[in-house]
Formats: structure tokens, C-alpha cells, sequence
């Protein structure tokens, strides 16, 4: 409640007096004060997230240990492998080592290949976090000036077409879009690779970056038709509003009035949306990767859950989580920083 | 979706376009779906003809690379994709309105840690959660990706829930309900319940979409029913190697796919105009 008065006073004192300096600072210890709040969030939400994926993880059937063991193994063998992944202790003492851990970022090495789960994850993030940023700029570029132009044009032709084709966005699968670009770009026209990476990454950057085009292309072109949907909403509640009318009324030219004013309103709805999305289109690599058969997070989980390959399951898990609720996380102070009017509320879980 | 709430406005208006559209999508396939299980054209595991055959009179669709008639598949996937859709829904159901009305009753601290947990298990993706439990079960069947997307729906479900029925909880109504000697269990039937239900069977159209495209990206990853199930991601994943000779074996399921998913869409669109009194003037 501290925060609620010291917003409302700073709100105030940047209405009222003259010095700017003094609701400046005011201003960023309210966001210092939330951004705090939310980290403790940050917090609580990752370790009940490890007890979920802890949970999960032993109802998976079998003994972690067998996966480590041949087809004939003796009782000693077993018990020797039991030893070595701790399935032996009882459960709270494994929970508290998982926990611990976690904390170190200690991620174990993989069953199968011996590797560092976390070198290892490393290593495909290099494919995964371009493929999710390359897909998220392409889908802002699409969605950002088509939204605003189907909710501006409403009434033209073109801007009801757009918005019924971004209404195919929630209902095509990312994968089939996948199969028709490499059916229409590899295949027939033969512009760009069906699939596959540089063998050498980001070394050879000229294959490393076709291989990356189509990929990109596809997630961009799913999630930029369903945020398309979203921009062309928020900007429908700003032209209906007063604000934009006064903007107006005092002199601004309609794409001054847009983007000064109308611009700030509409991004708020809009931010919290593209954290979604772009959580969503990390973890919707693990299809487009198998599309396309690109060496990224999304097969390294598909090959671990085959293999039974415990640690690095429960690493990629992990992670994800961790970006997911990092990307959220952003989203959330971002939101604060553009929209003053929801700094006082300090309730982040509705 | 009970008929009351899809007869109840007497404005003939109501009854939208897309309430048309999304009926008829989706019927279509509720007709192919039951049709299949009292005739199929071809036996759908046999060699009906050539591999990889174009379309033609015989086989509509022409056949795959194993001269199994890709029509007949392609009725199946109707099948399985509204089991799929109605399952996960029904379990998502199940789970997600009894959790969600235990954390609107429940006492201060216990509600805010389970919506935190919601929340959480929110941003767990479906299609993660799901490939967990799909290879937790032994041997992979239809129902465990069923039961796993149906667990998935549920944190959804439970939000929602608890949400709409906090907003009633709080109304004059409950209280006389409460005053008058009713009891909690008899408050849930005769106000909660058929408060939140339309808001919430909209929503439940919205997820038997999501579940079907997500069972096509299990199927489509190898996760999904094994054969001969025909599921129309598994047509998807083995057309994708032969998409050159045989392009329509990787274009006609994706078309299927699309047509149910918007279809229930619509169906939802048109069922929430139908639903809200204040959407109903346009």
C-alpha cells in the first residue's frame, strides 16, 4: 500500500510541480520497488515450476537407472546404477539435491552421451534463439503495420480481408505451413534448402543464414497473423477513444495523433501478448525443428524423450521454463515503464 | 454446448454467419467421423492400389507411399481428430471446473497459491506437457496423448473457471442463497454453474481446436497413436518424404486440420454473439 501512495503522490507532483527531477526519481523507485516484487515472484514461480517438473518426471514409468543399464544387467549392476543417479535415496532427500542443483545451475551430464547437459544446451541454443528471433522479427514486421492498417481501413476492402486471413493464424498448424513453404521454396522453385544446418554453425554464417530463412519465415508468418489480431484490436480501442479525438481537436495531423498518442496506448495490451507469443514461439521451435530438421532445444527434447535420457529432459525443461518465465518477466516491467497508470498496482497474479 | 444455450435468444438475427459456417464445418466432419465407423471406401491398412497414384475415379485422393487409399485414411483422421477434440475437452473439463471451483471457495492463502500454480502450469506449454506424459506411458496409444492434452487444457480451464466464478461468488444473490440456508453444493448447481457455463463452453470450443492441432503436432512428431491409426499428423509426417511425387498427401490433411480447427472456431464466435446479450445488436 506504500507504493499506492507514493504512486498517486508522484502522479501528483509530475502533474502539479514544476520540478521534473523530483517525479523522476519518485518514478523509478516505484519501479525499482515493483521490479523487486516481481523478482521475488520470479522466484517462487521457478522453484514450484522444478517441483511440477520434479513431479512429473518421477511418474515417468521405470527406474531412471535402467536407462543407464543393458538389456541383462545383474542385481549388482543395478544397484550400482541406482547409486550413481540417486534413485536409491528417498524421495525428499532426491528433491532436496534437484533443488540444489537447479540453484547451481547444475544441470548434470547426459545419460546417453556423458556430455554436460548444460555445454550441450548451449550448444543448440545456437540454433534455437536465432530461429525464435529471426521468427519474432518477422512476425512483428507483418503484424505491426497490417494490424494497424486493417483496423484503420476497416471499412476498405483490403483491411476485412486482412483481418479474416489472420484469422488463419489460430487455426493452421506451424508445422503444415513448414511443409508448404519447402514444398513451394525447395522443392518446386529451389530458392532455399528443404532443411538442415551449416555442419559448422555459425562459422559458415552464409549457410547457417539460408538454412535459417524458411524456418524463420514459417514461425513468422503463424505468430504474426494471430498478433495481427491483437494489434488491430488494441489500435480499434484507440481510435475509439477521447484522447485521440482531443489530439485531434487540438491541432494534430491523424498520423501525428497516431503515433504520438495512439502508439504508448496501444502497446500496452499488446506487450503482455508478445511476451505470450514469444514464449510460444520458442517452444513451438520443437516442431518447426523437426520440419526442418535443424539441430536445435526442440530435438535435442524430442531425441532425450526417446531415449529415455532423464538429465537432459529435465535440463531442456528446465530452461524453457526459465526463458519462459524470464520473457514474462520483461514483459511485465516493460508494461510498467510505458503505461504510468498501471505502476501504483502492485497485483501481478490476477 | 447444451441446447439451451444454443436456442435460447429468440432474435433470429443471432443465429450469425459464423454460427452457420462453423456448424457446417464442423458437421461435415461429425458426418465423415461417424460414417467411417459403419463404411469406409478401402480397407484402410490393405494396398488398394499402385504407390504414390494420383488421384482418380478409384481413389479420390489418389494413394500413399505404401498404395493404401489416402480418402479412406483422411475419413479416419475426421474420426480421430473428434475423439481427440472431445476427449481432451471432456478430461480438460473435468479437472480444470472442479480446480478452478475449489480455488474460488477455498480460504485467501490456499486460492493465491493456487493460482500462482495455475499460472505456472500455464506457461508450461501444452505440447511439452503432453510429450511428457505420451512417453511417460509405456506403450503409446491414442488415449495417453488424449488424457495428456486433456491434462494440459485443464490449468486453462481452472483459470477461467475460478475467475468467472469469483465474479458470481460475490454477488447479493449468493448471499440470500447463503442466508436462506442453501448449501454450498446446492449454491455450485443452481448459480455458479449455469452463470459461468456459456462463457465457459465458448471456451471449450477454443480448446477442442487447440487440442486437435496439438494431437496433429504429437502425431506429426511421432508421439502420437501409432499406426494404423490414422491420425492426419502422421499422414502430414509421411507425405512430407514423398511431397515431390505426391503433393496432395501433404496439402489434403493439412486442409482437413484447418477446416475443423476454424470450423470450431467459428462455432465458438458464433455461439459467444449468440451467448452475450451485448454483442447480439450488430
Amino acid at each position: 500500500m506504500n507504493t499506492l501512495s507514493t504512486g498517486l503522490a508522484a502522479g501528483g507532483f509530475a502533474f502539479l510541480a514544476p520540478l521534473l527531477s523530483a517525479g523522476q526519481s519518485a518514478r523509478n523507485s516505484i519501479i525499482l520497488a515493483y521490479t523487486i516484487r516481481r523478482t521475488l515472484i520470479l522466484i517462487a514461480s521457478l522453484f514450484i515450476a522444478a517441483v511440477v517438473l520434479f513431479v512429473l518426471l518421477r511418474l515417468l514409468p521405470g527406474d531412471p537407472a535402467n536407462a543407464l543399464l543393458g538389456v541383462g544387467a545383474t542385481e549388482q549392476q543395478i544397484a550400482a546404477a541406482r547409486a550413481q543417479v540417486g534413485s536409491d535415496q528417498p524421495l525428499y532427500v532426491q528433491f532436496g539435491g534437484f533443488i540444489g542443483n537447479l540453484a547451481r545451475l547444475d544441470l548434470g551430464t547426459s545419460f546417453v552421451s556423458r556430455a554436460s547437459v548444460l555445454e550441450e544446451i548451449g550448444n543448440r541454443m545456437a540454433v534455437t534463439l536465432p530461429l525464435t528471433f529471426f521468427g519474432f522479427v518477422v512476425a512483428l514486421a507483418l503484424a505491426i503495420p497490417l494490424g494497424i492498417l486493417a483496423a484503420v481501413r476497416s471499412n476498405k476492402w483490403y483491411g476485412a480481408a486482412i483481418s479474416v486471413i489472420s484469422q488463419l493464424g489460430i487455426a493452421i498448424p506451424v508445422f503444415w505451413v513448414g511443409i508448404l513453404l519447402v514444398t513451394l521454396f525447395s522443392i518446386n522453385l529451389r530458392w532455399l534448402p528443404s532443411g538442415g544446418f551449416s555442419l559448422k554453425g555459425w562459422a559458415n554464417f552464409g549457410e547457417a543464414i539460408t538454412g535459417m530463412i524458411l524456418p524463420s519465415l514459417t514461425i513468422g508468418l503463424v505468430m504474426g497473423a494471430s498478433l495481427l489480431r491483437y494489434v488491430r484490436a488494441a489500435t480499434l480501442d484507440v481510435l475509439g477513444s477521447d484522447f485521440l479525438r482531443t489530439a485531434r481537436a487540438l491541432g494534430a495531423s491523424f498520423p501525428e495523433a497516431l503515433i504520438r498518442h495512439g502508439m504508448r496506448n496501444g502497446a500496452v495490451p499488446v506487450i503482455s501478448i508478445l511476451g505470450i507469443e514469444l514464449a510460444s514461439t520458442f517452444l513451438g521451435a520443437v516442431v518447426i525443428e523437426r520440419v526442418f530438421s535443424l539441430p536445435g532445444l526442440g530435438s535435442m527434447l524430442l531425441l532425450a524423450i526417446q531415449q529415455r535420457d532423464y538429465p537432459n529432459v529435465q535440463g531442456v525443461l528446465f530452461i524453457s521454463t526459465l526463458l519462459v518465465l524470464l520473457i514474462g518477466f520483461a514483459a511485465d516491467i516493460a508494461q510498467r515503464l510505458i503505461d504510468p497508470r498501471l505502476r501504483g498496482r502492485g497485483r501481478v497474479l490476477a | 454446448m447444451s441446447t439451451a444455450t444454443m436456442t435460447a435468444p429468440a432474435d433470429k438475427k443471432s443465429h450469425s454467419l459464423a454460427l452457420k459456417a462453423g456448424l457446417l464445418l464442423v458437421g461435415i466432419h461429425v458426418f465423415v467421423g461417424l460414417l467411417t465407423l459403419v463404411w469406409l471406401p478401402y480397407d484402410p491398412t490393405a494396398m488398394a492400389g499402385g504407390r504414390l497414384e494420383g488421384p482418380s475415379l478409384l481413389h479420390w485422393l489418389g494413394t500413399d507411399r505404401l498404395g493404401r487409399d489416402l480418402f479412406t485414411q483422411m475419413m479416419i483422421g475426421s474420426r480421430i481428430a473428434l475423439i481427440v477434440g472431445i476427449g481432451a475437452v471432456t478430461i480438460g473439463a473435468i479437472i480444470g471446473v472442479t480446480l478452478g471451483l475449489l480455488a474460488a471457495f477455498a480460504s485467501k492463502w490456499l486460492d493465491d497459491a493456487l493460482a500462482a500454480t495455475l499460472d505456472i502450469l500455464i506457461a508450461f506449454p501444452t505440447l511439452l506437457i503432453a510429450m511428457l506424459v505420451v512417453a511417460a506411458s509405456d506403450t503409446a496409444n491414442l488415449w495417453s496423448a488424449i488424457i495428456a492434452l486433456g491434462i494440459a487444457l485443464s490449468a486453462i480451464v481452472a483459470r477461467l473457471t475460478r475467475i468467472l466464478a469469483k465474479r458470481v461468488l460475490v454477488m447479493d444473490y449468493i448471499t440470500a442463497a447463503r442466508t436462506s440456508g442453501s448449501s454450498w453444493p446446492k449454491i455450485v448447481a443452481i448459480h455458479i454453474l449455469p452463470n459461468i457455463w456459456p462463457t465457459l463452453s465458448v471456451n471449450f470450443a477454443l480448446q477442442f481446436g487447440l487440442a486437435v492441432i496439438a494431437e496433429a503436432s504429437l502425431s506429426y512428431l511421432g508421439l502420437g497413436a501409432p499406426p494404423p491409426n490414422a491420425s492426419w499428423g502422421r499422414i502430414l509426417q509421411e507425405a512430407q518424404g514423398t511431397v515431390y511425387t505426391a503433393p496432395l498427401g501433404a496439402i489434403a490433411p493439412g486442409i482437413a486440420l484447418v477446416s475443423l480447427a476454424i470450423g470450431v472456431n467459428l462455432l465458438a464466435d458464433g455461439l459467444r454473439d449468440t451467448i452475450d446479450p451485448t454483442r447480439r445488436a450488430r
